[in-house]
């Protein structure tokens, strides 16, 4: 075990993890985003570079900080860390510098994108980065490719986050796309546009973190925060059959995996469940999906309130008034 | 009993004098305000046939605008309808099919927008929250009708016609003027 701090918190963790996930066990606001990194696909992370923090102290043994930030996706904890997130400005600061850079070559058509409102990077952008950009050159253009029937894609939105071809490595049994090219040159293909047609491709579109791979039976068919998302399941052969419904009235539009709450996903659907079950008889129907009250999605979705999750948040308020520092909340009570 | 707060006022029951008695000095003082306003300029309008000064950014029935080539602006992204406290705003999205490109500006357009009149109450942000400049409150007023249908204007009603422009340049303020001229924003291309 390794005792860690992070932003002047102090936690126990298993020796051997992440920065990342040690302040993902912590929660609350000290957790880095990341753009790239995806805990269920091995040898995600790296790239973006979002999830930079400061190691104030090294360890216990070797008590000097880092020269510089590090990616806090794959650098390991050891005992005694310090590590900085919110509370180093530095790290503040470089963060502004990456988003602007992961904007740099970002078309911004958000309002034609169908991943607007769900948008990883429309997030970022939304809390670390600052409002205007400084870039005047052109960006870079692409066709939009459609791969297999299925899936549209566009390149112009891609951040290189290399999850899809993650999934398609790890996934899927033969990989039929992947990235050519180098630097700002590269490009996701799949070699003369072959249609990706494996079980468990449809899940490039939900590790996506952008619009660039999106569902083309859902294209501009309805805004994300227009449709009701629902929890259902089915018996499926090939997956766990656990999904969400994006539902208008009662016409399911989309389906898609269920995200935890860093917008990953722990169990992959198959197609058949993605693209073949359009019918709300299909499923059966567990539940209006719990949707996060900060989330443009949650407009006009009202959800009935646990009371016993409501007493708890009273009394930690109740706590704090009394001067006593906010215990964060409890979140297995909650789910 | 002594009052609590000094606002209460004992009623007084006095006697009117001889004067106050006839009326006469108090009707007459009453027909002076009436022969006074004869004289002064009238408070109200003919309307219809003269209308009033209206404000440069007065609130009145929408537009939704065509750019310089004569294509429609608006790319269904729905944020006038997400931003609508009455929620008066609907609309089906469409992708552009090639041969398109004159009529409307992105890839994705509205094949149907409608706004119901009765429900919107003119706070303008629809105009506020549309990224495209396409939608804009103007000075002309939503006329009357018999019928509830009638209130519920179409793409029909709303667009305004290719030849026939609908200045709002007056609307524009510093901030949106100022966002224009970085022109690497203003649309994707």
């Amino acid at each position: 075990m390794a005792k860690v701090v992070i932003d002047g918190t102090e936690i126990e963790v298993a020796d051997g993890i992440t920065i990342l996930n040690a302040a993902r066990q912590l929660g609350g606001h000290s957790v880095p985003p990341a753009m790239c990194y995806y805990s269920t696909l091995k040898g995600s992370g790296g790239k973006c570079r979002v999830c930079l923090v400061k190691v104030a102290q090294g360890s216990a043994k070797d008590p000097r900080p880092m020269p510089k930030l590090v990616a806090s996706c794959s650098t390991p904890v050891a005992d005694g860390m310090v590590i900085q997130n919110l509370t180093s400005p530095e790290v503040l600061e470089a963060r502004k510098g990456v988003v602007e850079f992961l904007l740099i070559n970002h078309p911004l058509d958000c309002p034609i994108c169908d991943q607007a409102g769900e948008c990883d990077l429309q997030n970022l952008a939304y809390e670390h980065g600052v409002g205007k950009t400084r870039y005047e050159e052109e960006r870079r253009k692409f066709e939009k490719i459609d791969i297999g029937d299925k899936i549209k894609l566009h390149m112009t939105r891609c951040i290189l986050c290399y999850r899809c071809t993650m999934v398609a490595n790890q996934l899927t049994d033969n990989r039929v796309h992947g990235v050519l090219n180098r630097g700002d040159a590269s490009e996701i293909s799949t070699y003369i546009e072959k249609a990706v047609d494996n079980d468990f491709s449809g899940n490039m579109i939900d590790v996506c973190p952008v619009g660039a791979l999106t569902d083309k039976t859902f294209r501009f068919k309805s805004r994300v925060w227009f449709t009701k998302p629902m929890d259902a399941h089915r018996n499926c052969t090939k997956c766990s059959g656990k999904v969400v419904l994006w539902m208008k009235d009662n016409e399911v539009l989309r389906v898609s995996a269920r995200k935890d709450q860093y917008g990953e996903v722990k169990e992959f659907i198959c197609n058949e469940c993605r693209y073949d079950h359009k019918s709300a008889t299909d499923w059966t129907i567990e539940g209006p999906r719990h949707i996060d009250r900060h989330s443009v999605i949650a407009q006009n979705h009202y959800e009935k309130t646990d009371l016993l999750t409501l007493k708890k948040e009273i009394e930690r308020q109740i706590e704090f008034q009394k001067g006593k520092p906010l215990p964060e909340p409890n979140r297995t009570l909650a789910e | 009993m002594e009052s609590l707060t000094n606002r209460s006022i004992i009623v007084s029951n006095k006697k009117m004098t001889f004067s106050e008695k006839i009326y006469l000095p108090a009707i007459l003082s009453g027909v002076m305000i009436t022969i006074k306003h004869l004289f002064r300029k009238s408070a109200t309008v003919r309307y219809p046939e003269k209308t009033r000064e209206f404000s440069e950014i007065y609130r009145g029935q929408h537009v939704l605008k065509r750019d310089d080539n004569g294509a429609e602006r608006c790319t269904a992204c729905g944020l006038c309808a997400v931003s609508c406290p009455a929620e008066a705003i609907t609309m089906v999205a469409e992708e552009r099919k090639k041969g398109e490109e004159n009529l409307y500006r992105e890839e994705k357009y509205a094949a149907t927008y409608e706004i119901n009149m009765l429900r919107c109450i003119f706070c303008g942000l629809c105009e506020e929250a549309c990224p495209k400049e396409a939608i804009f409150l103007t000075d002309r007023l939503v006329s009357t009708d018999y019928g509830r249908d009638g209130f519920i204007y179409g793409k029909d009603k709303l667009v305004e016609s290719a030849t026939d422009r609908i200045d709002i340049s007056k609307r524009q303020t510093k901030e949106v003027l100022e966002f224009k001229k970085q022109k690497q924003l203003t649309h994707n291309k």
